[in-house]
């Protein structure tokens, strides 16, 4: 070995060549055959927000429209899934209530995933209020969700916005934590350390280095705490501590029909059917959505 | 003359916290008392074994982490003790790139961003300059136009440690502490890099920091060299000295393991056994002492400072033998 590469005998070669041409390969189908679970999911949930968009134009009549004389009828062409002790369609209220489900799981989504990344970040950040707001995350998880939810709806009055505040509470901890310890692995990442040699100010870190980092692990979070949300919801609802007994919801539904379950087993079939199936797609998306942004296969972005 | 860049008594102690209470019962003397200094346009490599410390003067050197003790002269302008406000100007002038060319580029920046960056943050340039420097910066790391808007994932990594130097060039630096920046890479990328590197600091005047434990890649590229053993800096010398008449045992030992492309040549071996302390206990006396194969009593208990042996040479230890046949 000696001096001559500084004599230049042998130079850095260009590199103009070795990179292949940017192609921005024919997308959707590529995409379809790559991720099935994305897809199908996707268009479940699509095909729900659909439904829950278009319901008044899907054949339905007023959800609470009560019709004594026609009550308890079995499915048919009038009534596609029948009517409950009251007269009123339960093709209309289901459909209807896939409103309250989707405005629930999305708005608890983005609730919880809000709340939960600005605790994350505080924590990850300012070391002093990481053990803090830690132990009270802890807290809030040692309370089972539904029992938490409970009793906030307790100590408020029933309406949706109620609902969406209380499973929110219940589900922000998870996400909390999850972006806590995102943020703490990213913060000692090179990058970081190189963007703070660069002079770059930590806002400015927070925002252009760590969440777009985060936002995989969040958005897969979303998907599961949305299809937890749906679920609660129902529950919440069925126990008569949820959405108000006159909005149509899938868990009042349930609720309603309940007395009637083992006679007119439509009632409860028919949401419990919906919900089971927002819930798959919800669920599927999410798995989807976790191995399409899995950091390893990055490529496949 | 004043030095660009001149360190005093550097130390960074890392403390141990134990038991319930988090006391701290203990500490990593991972930099205990290092000094040097780099004129401009003068390449310094700092070599020794993992865990001797190295890493930990560059993080130092760069604020990364705050010195436990010490002083970091930029120009003769403290820095050491710079509040953030202040310190962030600076920054401009000392750069760095790291060992690992995947995890120092965030996946989700274009390469246009991650260039740009410092350039925004110190506001050099905006609009079309912007684009035109970030244009200059690519083609003086030599990779194409269009890696722009690319992400870092297509690139090899070699590439990708070209995108770092690029946006280590990016606020037209002074200084650039370059981590085992080519350590990652494989021999024949490593030579390319190297060979920029060395390009790069012909042309435009660099000073760099070259931390490595790669003494074959040292010997291509830098002036001097200081070789750094649990936490101290053990010898400096001018790179032609170090190479043909190294002072200090360690430095012979680290020479003698440097594998030589001639499967016939014969050479005397200076195998060093046992491992290294631990940065925790360090030795009394000379911190070698525990493996140096002429150690006798007045190194277990009188620690050797770092003196002249020769023009452009100071070493610390007591032995006193220059002539020393080093690594062929």
């Amino acid at each position: 070995m000696s001096t001559t590469y500084r004599q230049g005998t042998v130079a850095a070669v260009a590199l103009p060549d070795v990179l292949p041409p940017l192609v921005r390969r024919g997308r959707t189908r590529t995409f379809l055959r790559r991720h099935p679970t994305i897809a199908a999911g996707g268009a479940l949930i699509a095909l729900m927000l659909a439904i829950a968009v278009f319901a008044p134009w899907l054949g339905t009549v007023d959800p609470t429209a009560i019709d004594p004389i026609h009550r308890l009828a079995d499915p048919s062409a009038r009534h596609w899934f029948g009517t409950d002790m009251l007269g009123r369609d339960v093709w209309s209220r289901t459909l209807y209530g896939a409103r309250i489900s989707l405005l629930v799981g999305f708005s608890v989504a983005f609730c919880a995933g809000a709340a939960g990344t600005l605790v994350g970040v505080a924590a990850g950040f300012i070391r002093v209020l990481d053990g803090v707001l830690m132990r009270i995350m802890d807290g809030l998880m040692s309370i089972p969700p539904i029992l938490l939810a409970i009793a906030l709806m307790a100590l408020t009055r029933a309406s949706v916005q109620n609902v969406i505040f209380a499973i929110s509470v219940s589900e922000f901890p998870r996400v909390s934590r999850l972006v806590r310890g995102i943020v703490l692995s990213l913060r000692e990442q090179p990058f970081v350390e190189a963007a703070v040699a660069a002079g770059t100010r930590l806002p400015r870190i927070i925002l252009r280095h760590i969440l777009p980092n985060t936002v995989a692990a969040l958005l897969v979070q979303a998907t599961y705490t949305c299809a937890s949300a749906m679920i609660t919801e129902a529950i919440l609802s069925f126990i008569g501590a949820g959405t108000p007994p006159i909005i149509p919801s899938w868990g009042n539904i349930m609720a309603e029909g309940r007395a009637l379950w083992e006679i007119k087993p439509y009632i409860v079939f028919f949401p419990a059917f919906f919900l089971s199936v927002t819930v798959l797609a919800v669920n599927l998306l999410g798995d989807g959505l976790r191995d399409a942004l899995d950091p390893r296969l990055a490529k496949r972005l | 003359m004043i030095p660009l860049l001149e360190v005093t008594d550097l130390k960074k102690h890392f403390p141990i916290r134990g038991g319930v209470l988090g006391r701290v019962t203990n500490h990593v003397y991972a930099v205990d008392g290092v000094s040097f200094d780099i004129a401009r346009g003068e390449t310094l490599s700092l070599v020794g074994e993992s865990g001797c410390g190295k890493s930990t003067v560059g993080r130092a050197v760069l604020r990364l982490i705050a010195p436990t003790a010490g002083e970091v002269r930029l120009d003769g302008e403290r820095i050491d003790n710079l509040p953030a406000a202040q310190l962030r100007r600076l920054r401009q002038r000392v750069q760095v790139v790291f060992q690992d060319p995947f995890s120092s580029l965030s996946p989700r920046q274009k390469v246009r961003e991650i260039i740009a960056e410092p350039i925004v943050n110190f506001g050099l340039a905006r609009g079309a300059a912007l684009e035109s420097r970030i244009a200059g910066l690519l083609e003086k790391v030599r990779l194409p136009r269009d890696a722009m808007d690319r992400y870092p994932h297509e690139f090899s990594g070699g590439q990708r440690q070209r995108i770092c130097i690029a946006r280590a060039l990016a606020p037209d630096p002074d200084l650039i502490v370059c981590d085992e920046a080519v350590s990652a890479l494989d021999v024949s990328v490593k030579a390319q890099i190297v060979n920029l590197l060395a390009e790069l600091q012909d042309a435009l005047g660099l000073a760099l920091l070259f931390i490595s434990h790669d003494l074959a890649i040292v010997e291509h590229l830098t002036h001097r060299v200081a070789v750094m053993y649990l936490g101290k800096i053990v010898e400096v010398a001018d790179r032609r000295t170090l190479f043909s008449r190294a002072h200090h045992p360690y430095t012979r030992a680290l020479l003698s393991a440097v594998p030589v492309p001639d499967p016939a040549a014969k050479r005397q071996r200076m195998i060093l056994t046992g491992d290294v302390p631990s940065p925790i206990h360090p030795p009394s006396g000379c911190r070698f002492h525990t493996r140096c194969p002429f150690a006798f009593d007045r190194c277990r208990t009188e620690e050797p400072v770092l003196r002249r042996v020769a023009e452009g040479q100071v070493s610390a230890c007591h032995l006193d033998v220059p002539d020393a046949p080093a690594a062929a």
